[in-house]
């Protein structure tokens, strides 16, 4: 009984997510074919040992060397990082102060401006993404309302530019930065701020000096949770973005569907795998320390 | 802490409207009568009629219900189970690399995971269609069910367990009878975030389908990379729709629960 409730979960995490990865790790160090599927060498496990040693001395590095050779990859990965890195600083700029207000706001309002916060998160992540193609097209509604009120004269190109991915990327990963900072600022001890306060700090140094180491935690949690899955971000690029902003999520999948090129597609993948270690590591400790803290 | 300065209702009220204005531009939107989607020229609710006769469309939003239907059940109970062994379960063999794979498909890219699931089927040879779907889709949202539940059992009192036990009761009697009831909403929470998880998911559905099933999101994605359509405007604002009165209802619904049992606690004390 104890077995099957640590066996099943376990073995379903193994089979569907850690497997997979061995097999993308196989397939990019295989060559590209003209065949379905679109790889060679194929194992053939009934060959028996010949067969499988044949099998490993067929593959190699060939596609990494590849992805080194062309800087169109080497462009979309520093690009990509560039995009999730500045993202993630709009989106925490934007989302603490909310966060801030709401942690602030009587404590009747708080429940019904959590909904507010969190009815987004709900709603379908495309459609929000499709929204602000309606707004930010030439004839959009924000180019309208700034010829309107006479900010500008001509309307801006802002679809299909790194601006737009950045306001998608903001806009969509909100509350994911939200929650986590409102939900350490909520636990927060008002009576520190007094103390603090008693002390002779004004308000503005006992917001540096306590309010924000004690966020702390929230901030950490609000970053990762943007930057790591901005970095392989494929939808808002594809839709809000234009040819010239390269990430490396719309470059894995036009290799995979457009070029059907599936050992180049692999490699791609493990390089963004590999740099997301380092991050998806550091988020499990940040983690592990909060729900034991 | 209520002292709402005049930056906080500021930033309040702009980010709220950050939150909302773009969203109610589309629900607005969808009723135009003009073809053109940002001109507005009269109320009609023809998109929606256009929208009921497109088989294709309705199709897919079966396809997708179905898909969300079973991967949230079986995430559901796949989930509360990893998530009592976390935290109930003293250290087992290989537990960091258990909690590793909770976590890390939560922050995965999508476009790795679904590459990665999609040359596991090639590999062994599962035919595309709405299993390998609910395969994929159980596989990332189980853990976010996960997470759910395991922050409830956090932090409730675990000597009622115990208690169940020293009466006799089973380990399984012992969940079934005290744990679950008390976990119900954490799990109702995850079922429902594990179901809008799955309606909503493009990049790991159009790796993991084949020519046989295509969800609405892959439906909705191929419209609208040929630019904006009215009759997507009226598609969002139903699902939009759909969300708020769930969500809403959900919510009261808990906050009833509580008032109700904060209510018996004090008559009983």
């Amino acid at each position: 009984m104890r077995r099957l409730l640590v066996g099943i979960p376990y073995l379903w995490l193994l089979i569907l997510f850690l497997v997979p990865f061995g097999i993308v790790f196989k397939i990019s160090l295989s060559d590209y074919a003209v065949s379905i599927p679109p790889y060679t060498p194929k194992l053939d496990i009934g060959a028996g040992w010949a067969a499988f040693t044949e099998f490993l001395g067929a593959l190699d590095f060939e596609n990494f060397v590849f992805l080194t050779s062309d800087d169109l990859y080497w462009k979309a990965y520093v690009s990509s990082l560039q995009i999730a890195l500045l993202s993630t600083i709009f989106t925490l700029l934007v989302g603490f102060p909310i966060a801030y207000g709401m942690a602030r706001a009587p404590e009747v309002w708080r429940p019904a401006l959590l909904m507010l916060v969190i009815l987004p998160f709900w709603t379908s992540f495309l459609i929000r993404v499709y929204a602000w193609i309606g707004i930010l097209s030439t004839e959009g509604f924000l180019n309208q309302f700034l010829l309107w009120i006479g900010v500008i004269d001509a309307p801006l190109t802002l679809l299909n530019t790194k601006i737009a991915v950045y306001i998608g990327i903001v806009y969509t990963y909100l509350p994911f930065m939200i929650l986590p900072i409102y939900s350490t600022l909520e636990r927060m001890d008002e009576s520190l701020l007094e103390a603090a306060e008693d002390l002779g700090c004004s308000r503005t140094q006992a917001f540096w000096l306590v309010t924000l180491p004690l966020a702390r935690p929230g901030i950490i949690a609000g970053c990762f949770l943007v930057f790591i899955p901005t970095l392989g971000e494929f939808v808002i690029p594809s839709l809000l973005g234009g040819s010239e902003t390269l990430m490396i999520g719309k470059v894995l999948w036009e290799e995979f569907f457009n070029n059907r090129d599936w050992p180049v597609a692999s490699a791609v993948a493990i390089i963004l795998l590999l740099i997301l270690i380092i991050p998806i590591v550091l988020f499990q400790r940040n983690q592990a320390k909060e729900t034991e803290g | 802490m209520n002292r709402l300065s005049p930056f906080n209702i500021v930033s309040l009220t702009l980010g709220f409207a950050f939150l909302y204005i773009p969203m109610l531009i589309l629900v607005i939107y969808s009723f135009n009568a003009s073809k053109l989607v940002t001109v507005w020229a009269g109320f009609s609710t023809k998109w929606y009629g256009e929208l009921l006769q497109n088989e294709a469309m309705i199709d897919a939003a079966w396809v997708t219900l179905r898909v969300a239907f079973f991967s949230s059940t079986i995430a559901t109970v796949l989930g509360t189970m990893a998530a009592y062994v976390l935290i109930r379960r003293g250290p087992f063999f290989g537990r960091t690399l258990f909690s590793g794979m909770i976590y890390a498909p939560l922050v995965m890219p999508e476009v790795i995971t679904g590459l990665s699931l999609l040359l596991l089927f090639i590999a062994i040879g599962l035919a595309r269609g709405v299993l390998t779907i609910v395969l994929s889709h159980t596989t990332f949202s189980m853990c976010f069910v996960s997470v759910v539940v395991s922050s409830r059992l956090v932090t409730f009192d675990r000597s009622l367990e115990e208690a169940a036990l020293d009466l006799g009761a089973s380990a399984f009697e012992a969940f079934r009878l005290v744990t679950l009831p008390i976990i119900a909403p954490a799990v109702i929470s995850g079922w429902l975030l594990a179901f809008t998880l799955s309606l909503d998911d493009l990049v790991i559905a159009s790796f993991t389908s084949g020519p046989s099933a295509t969800t609405l999101p892959i439906k909705i994605f191929s419209s609208v990379r040929l630019g904006v359509s009215p009759e997507i405007n009226a598609l969002s604002t139903i699902i939009i729709a759909i969300v708020t009165v769930g969500v809403l209802t959900a919510s009261i619904v808990s906050k009833r629960q509580i008032s109700r049992r904060l209510r018996e606690e004090a008559q009983a004390g």
